[in-house]
């Protein structure tokens, strides 16, 4: 049999091509290891070997990632990346693809994977609401509106996986938290906490699931709620942590996920002041508040608790400081250069990565010795994600 | 007529006298500042996100005297902070002249 004719603009369209990975590079090798960098000016991603500190891929094509964070697949195969703009992406880790990309609102902030692995949801600005969609094709499966009233919805914040197949978030607008439970995936049942707390602006649940957090922006405090209590409804911790002292110009709101959580205690920024707040998290009771550099943003316990990383807003996203968790003080700071975004630490916790948006790099530290490790080229570099988040509640 | 000539005049030499008003350095840290840090609550293409679009049709009903209010005394009881203690009323005219040209993509 005769093989075919190249066409010219076949042969063309080929050396176009040449830069994107076609299927024959997929990877075989483990995927334990490997961590995705979000660029959030170009719409792309790197994708990252840990062990040998050096890129494997980069995709592109995933829309507007100014503010985008994601999940890892069950299988630690895939990484869901949700974007600004509505957009959320399935990127195949091991062929350096973008093999899905859905718009499913007009502007969204997070997402969560559930507990079985077979749902991603989606946390919505515009409309407010949380969608979720089939972890396999990406088909939409529910759709929640946050609607409050006959003329009001909200924002969605604060979007987590929690055990027994739900879904906790929280609504900014309307100062509620709701527990949704995607058993039956088709129609989720959904239990609302109204009045917990003016204008929660992000969640986190525990390691072990039981207890979600939200931070408020509108009044000095958090809201506590015991999933393990089915009636319970949300309780205030660290109420008036501010001590009536005003509240400094907030240039970047924090960020709350689960890694605040070190041994018995639980550190979180406090909002609109240069300090750490520690909260003993059998009581729920203030330990004690840790002043550091400027306002906090990411505060990050290495996975051992024995330490926890802290970045700050601008303009002072120069800086990083270590807290030792047993003497509740400031050990060490470092420079890492402007515009740190981000913090992720390596799952037994040896090494941890930032990424310094101004440097255009990603900087690994070894977290024994502070000493620099590597460098690795990312452009505007903000989110860090190991896939190690696989297996770990509401990560 | 000759209103529009002289009105085109006095735009074109506003908008050289504006370019003209600060060095270049500052120009390039007030791009990045509102591309970058006005960005992540914006949008790095400031079509919006946790703070709404600030693309030249959102500020279209907007006078340049709200946007600088907005902007050096921020709005209480939202997310959007005063930023007088970094940016002077200069700075914040300029970026606003920056937002309405449309200019960051």
């Amino acid at each position: 049999m005769r093989c075919p004719g190249l066409g010219l603009a076949t042969i063309v369209a080929a050396f176009l091509c040449l830069p994107e990975i076609s299927a024959a590079e997929c990877l075989t090798r483990g995927t334990g290891d490997l961590g995705l960098v979000v660029e959030r000016a170009s719409g792309s991603v790197r994708i990252m070997d840990t062990t040998a500190r050096k890129e494997l891929f980069r995709v592109h094509g995933l829309g507007d990632l100014s503010h985008a964070s994601a999940v890892i697949s069950r299988d630690a195969r895939y990484a869901y990346v949700f974007g600004r703009d509505g957009g959320l992406s399935k990127v195949d880790l091991l062929c350096g693809q973008l093999v899905n990309r859905i718009v499913q609102a007009g502007n969204s902030v997070g997402g969560a994977i559930s507990q079985d692995g077979r749902l991603v949801a989606v946390s919505n600005y515009e409309p407010g609401g949380v969608k979720v969609f089939d972890a396999d094709d990406l088909e939409l499966v529910a759709d929640i509106p946050a609607v409050t009233g006959p003329n009001s919805s909200s924002k969605v914040v604060g979007l987590v996986d929690a055990p027994d197949q739900k879904f906790v978030f929280s609504l900014y607008n309307s100062g509620e938290v709701w527990v949704a439970d995607l058993s039956n995936r088709f129609a989720p049942a959904i239990k609302k906490l109204v009045n917990v707390g003016r204008q929660p602006y992000d969640g986190l649940i525990t390691p072990d699931g039981r207890f979600y957090i939200a931070g408020l922006f509108g009044e000095d405090g958090l809201a506590l709620l015991d999933l393990w209590q089915p009636d319970a409804t949300a309780r205030r911790i660290l109420n008036h942590y501010g001590r009536g002292e005003r509240q400094l110009p907030v240039y970047k709101m924090p960020h709350l996920e689960g890694w605040a959580i070190a041994g018995n205690q639980a550190f979180f920024p406090a909002v609109g002041h240069h300090r750490v707040l520690v909260v003993d998290t059998g009581s729920w009771l203030e330990v004690t508040q840790i002043p550091v550099y400027s306002q906090p943003v990411f505060v990050v316990a290495r996975p051992d608790g024995r330490y926890v990383w802290v970045n700050f807003a601008h303009p002072h996203n120069d800086t990083v400081q270590v807290i030792d968790t047993k003497t509740l003080q400031v050990v060490h700071t470092i420079k890492p250069g402007k515009g740190v975004m981000h913090m992720e630490f390596a799952p037994r916790g040896e090494e941890v990565w930032l990424s310094v948006r101004d440097k255009d790099e990603i900087q690994v530290y070894d977290t024994r010795t502070y000493e620099m490790l590597a460098t690795l080229k990312a452009e505007k570099p903000s989110g860090i994600f190991f896939t190690a988040r696989a297996h770990k509640i509401g990560l | 007529m000759c209103k529009r000539h002289l009105s085109a005049l006095g735009m074109w030499l506003s908008c050289v006298v504006w370019h003209g008003a600060f060095g270049d350095e500052r120009q390039q840290e007030l791009r990045y500042l509102l591309k970058h840090d006005c960005g992540s609550c914006h949008g790095l293409t400031l079509r919006g996100g946790l703070g709404p679009s600030l693309r030249p049709e959102a500020l279209a009903g907007k006078t340049d005297e709200m946007l600088l209010a907005v902007i050096l005394h921020g709005r209480p009881g939202t997310t959007m902070p005063p930023w007088k203690d970094l940016l002077s009323e200069e700075d914040a005219r300029w970026l606003v002249g920056l937002m309405r040209a449309g200019e960051v993509r």
